[in-house]
C-alpha cells in the first residue's frame, strides 16, 4: 500500500499473540507463524514485544545467503526466501542481527515475515497489523501514526554495523537510534 | 574485491533482473563470434570430408555365389557391414547392409527380389537401393563394384559418407 509504514510499539504489547495466531492462518505458510512474540523477562514482568521483519535497506540475510535466495523488491520488502533456491544453510538465521528469519528443516526451507506480500500488494494491510487489539503493530500512513511521547527509529547500531530498515519501531523521544551491543546481554554470571 | 558478483547477484530485485546495454552488447558480440567460429568449423569439417579415400577391396569371385545368392562382407571399414547380392548372370549389386530408419541389418529376399528391413517392415529396391516401403527415409548407400576378370572389386562408396 503506498505511504503506507509498519511501526511496532513494544510497549502497547499485551501478549495477546493475536498476531501470531493471524500470521499462522495464512495460506502461504499454513500453520506456520513468522511472528517472534518475545517475553522479555518472564521471572520478573509479563512484558512481551513482537517481533517482525525490519525489512532492512542493505538486508544481513539476503548478503549472506550462498544460494541468492533472498531478494528485497523495488518497494523495499526483503521476499521470504525462494524456495527453488533455498538450500537450508541456516546463514541467515545466524546473521540477521534481529533474529527474524527461521528455519524448517524438515523443509529444508527458510520461511521469514515478508509483510504479508500477497496482501500488502493487493491494498491490504498485514495480517498481524490488522489483529493487533492494542497498536503495537500498526501499518498506518505516517500522520496517522498515534504517536503519544514515542519516536518512530528506523537506525540500529550493533556494534559496528549500522543498519536502516523499513519497519520502524516507536522509542523514547531521546533516542535517535538505538544502539545494541551483544555483549550487555551475555550473562556474565551475577545474577 | 566482490564487488563483481554483487553487481551478478545483487540483493535487490531489480538490480537483479536489469541487463546493462554494455552487457547486452557483449552478449551479441561473443554470440556472433561463437556462431561465426562454428561456421569456420562446418566449413573445415566440410573440406576435409571432401578428399576421402575408400580403399580397393576383393569382395568376392563371380564364381561362389549363384545367381540370387548374396555374400556378407565389411567396407569400407570392419564395422560396416554390406550385403553383395548377384542379382542375374552378370549383374552385381552391393549395399550398406545397415537400414537408414534405425540401422537394422538388412536381408535380401529372393521370392520378392528385395532388400527386406525386417525391424519395421521396410523395404528397398535391389537393383539402385532404393526406398520402396515402409519408414526408411533415405535409400540404402551402394558400394561401388569394379569388376576384374572374375574378381569383384569394392572402390567406394555412392553416397559417400
Amino acid at each position: 500500500m503506498n505511504g503506507y509504514e509498519f511501526y511496532v510499539d513494544a510497549s502497547r504489547c499485551i501478549g495477546c499473540q493475536s498476531c501470531v495466531g493471524a500470521c499462522a492462518e495464512c495460506g502461504t505458510h499454513r500453520g506456520k507463524s513468522m511472528i517472534h512474540l518475545d517475553f522479555i523477562d518472564r521471572r520478573n514482568t509479563i512484558a512481551t514485544a513482537p517481533m517482525v521483519c525490519m525489512h532492512c535497506e542493505d538486508p544481513t540475510c539476503a548478503e549472506v545467503c550462498p544460494a541468492d535466495a533472498i531478494k528485497r523488491g523495488e518497494d523495499g520488502v526483503v521476499r521470504s526466501a525462494l524456495k527453488a533456491r533455498c538450500i537450508g544453510c541456516s546463514n541467515c538465521v545466524l546473521a540477521c542481527p534481529f533474529g527474524v528469519p527461521k528455519m524448517y528443516v524438515e523443509q529444508e526451507l527458510m520461511m521469514k515475515c515478508d509483510m504479508c506480500y500477497d496482501r500488502t500488494s493487493a491494498d491490504k494491510r498485514p495480517m498481524c497489523a490488522t489483529v493487533c487489539p492494542s497498536q503495537a503493530l500498526m501499518y498506518v500512513k505516517p500522520a496517522d501514526a498515534p504517536h503519544r511521547r514515542e519516536r518512530p527509529v528506523n537506525v540500529f547500531r550493533f556494534g559496528e554495523q549500522i543498519v536502516r530498515t523499513k519497519v520502524r519501531i516507536m522509542l523514547p523521544p531521546d533516542t535517535p537510534e538505538l544502539t545494541m551491543d551483544a555483549a550487555d546481554y551475555i550473562w556474565s554470571g551475577d545474577v | 574485491m566482490s564487488s563483481l558478483w554483487k553487481e551478478d547477484f545483487s540483493v535487490q530485485a531489480g538490480e537483479d533482473r536489469y541487463v546493462q546495454r554494455r552487457q547486452f552488447t557483449k552478449f551479441l558480440v561473443l554470440t556472433s563470434f561463437g556462431m561465426f567460429v562454428g561456421q569456420c568449423w562446418i566449413l573445415a569439417k566440410s573440406l576435409l570430408h571432401r578428399g576421402r579415400t575408400f580403399p580397393s577391396q576383393v569382395v568376392a569371385r563371380t564364381g561362389e555365389i549363384p545367381i540370387g545368392g548374396v555374400k556378407l562382407f565389411r567396407y569400407p571399414d570392419p564395422e560396416d557391414p554390406c550385403i553383395l547380392v548377384r542379382i542375374s548372370e552378370d549383374r552385381f549389386a552391393a549395399y550398406s547392409q545397415k537400414c537408414t530408419h534405425l540401422s537394422c541389418a538388412v536381408y535380401y529376399s529372393a521370392e520378392s527380389r528385395r532388400l527386406v528391413c525386417p525391424c519395421h517392415d521396410g523395404f528397398f529396391s535391389v537393383e539402385d537401393g532404393s526406398m520402396l516401403q515402409g519408414p526408411p527415409p533415405r535409400p540404402l548407400p551402394a558400394v561401388i563394384l569394379d569388376r576384374r576378370g572374375d574378381e569383384l572389386i569394392a572402390i567406394g562408396m555412392e553416397p559417400a559418407e
